[in-house]
């Protein structure tokens, strides 16, 4: 297969998922402010779990577990993203 | 700014959820049978470039982070209505299975970061690089200002969301919300500028497909 642009686009945004570890954990700016005006107990739980926090579950190593989710994130985004522009696709478009 | 259940108030919340999903289904008929053959792996791409992207916190002052919301990016290089679905596509599934941002909160999440920041950042955007006649720098000092205006507006927006549903005073949140993320959309615009430069490089044909 024929290397093209969005290749090195797609591994662009999988090398930034390598990267999230680094991230800084502090509140964002909601939190922020909802920690300081003194609503941040108001937030309820989700009803269910499946990647919470971006940390893939039973993976011993936080860091290995962030770039997973991560990963794994990226994909399917790529895969729902793809998908709908090709349902979305012009009409003689090959 | 991914508001969590609890947040906003059930009627903000439904409120949230039908505007939504109108403006998704208008986003739907808005773009279909508009898509050419290379901006179907670029929606592909932005909206996994947009997902890494935002696990990215980035420290800003007083122990608080902030992280891109890439409207603004997805907006200048496919359209605001295109931008709209792809931040749909990355805040669903950021809901859907990374728990972040409330399932009935959705709705006003889509609301602020996909559907306000992708039509201010792409009108900014318009503005600033005609201001400068279609140049590059007037696209990067546009992109970067548009990025930074989407910010700040959807903070507002959600300001808005908390005051109504009562959770805080309206004269308290909106001041503190805008305060952090005009800090926040610093980062917003010097990423979406750092991007359109890197797309302008390489690609700069991307940047010209959905005016045609």
């Amino acid at each position: 297969m024929k290397f093209k642009w969005w290749h090195g686009a797609l591994t662009l945004a999988l090398f930034l998922a390598i990267l999230s570890p680094l991230a800084s954990s502090s509140p964002d700016g909601l939190e922020r402010v909802a920690e300081d005006k003194g609503f941040i107990e108001t937030a309820l739980d989700a009803p269910y779990e499946i990647i919470p926090d971006y940390v893939m579950p039973g993976v011993v190593s936080e860091a290995v577990a962030t770039i997973l989710a991560g990963i794994v994130g990226a994909l399917i985004l790529f895969g729902i993203g793809y998908g709908l522009a090709r349902l979305l696709k012009a009409k003689g478009e090959a | 700014m991914h508001i969590p259940d609890g947040f906003v108030s059930t009627p903000v919340a439904a409120v949230g959820c039908v505007v939504a999903a109108g403006c998704i289904a208008y986003a739907v008929k808005a773009t279909n049978k508009k898509m050419g053959e290379r901006q179907i792996p670029l929606m592909g791409v932005l909206a996994a470039f947009i997902f890494a992207a935002q696990m990215l916190n980035f420290p800003i002052a007083g122990g608080t982070s902030g992280h891109l919301i890439g409207a603004t990016l997805a907006a200048i290089l496919l359209g605001p209505w295109a931008g709209v679905l792809i931040m749909t596509c990355v805040l669903g599934v950021q809901c859907l299975v990374f728990q972040d941002g409330g399932l009935f909160a959705l709705g006003a999440n889509i609301f602020n970061m996909g559907i306000v920041a992708s039509f201010i950042g792409y009108y900014v955007y318009r503005g600033g690089a005609s201001l400068f006649g279609g140049r590059r720098p007037g696209k990067l000092v546009g992109g970067g200002l548009a990025a930074w205006s989407s910010v700040l507006i959807a903070s507002i927006a959600c300001a808005f969301e908390l005051g109504v549903s009562g959770t805080v005073p309206l004269g308290v949140a909106l001041p503190a919300m805008v305060g952090v993320h005009a800090l926040i959309g610093i980062g917003e615009g010097l990423i979406t500028a750092a991007v359109l430069g890197l797309v302008l490089a390489t690609r700069a044909d991307l940047l010209e497909l959905q005016k045609a």
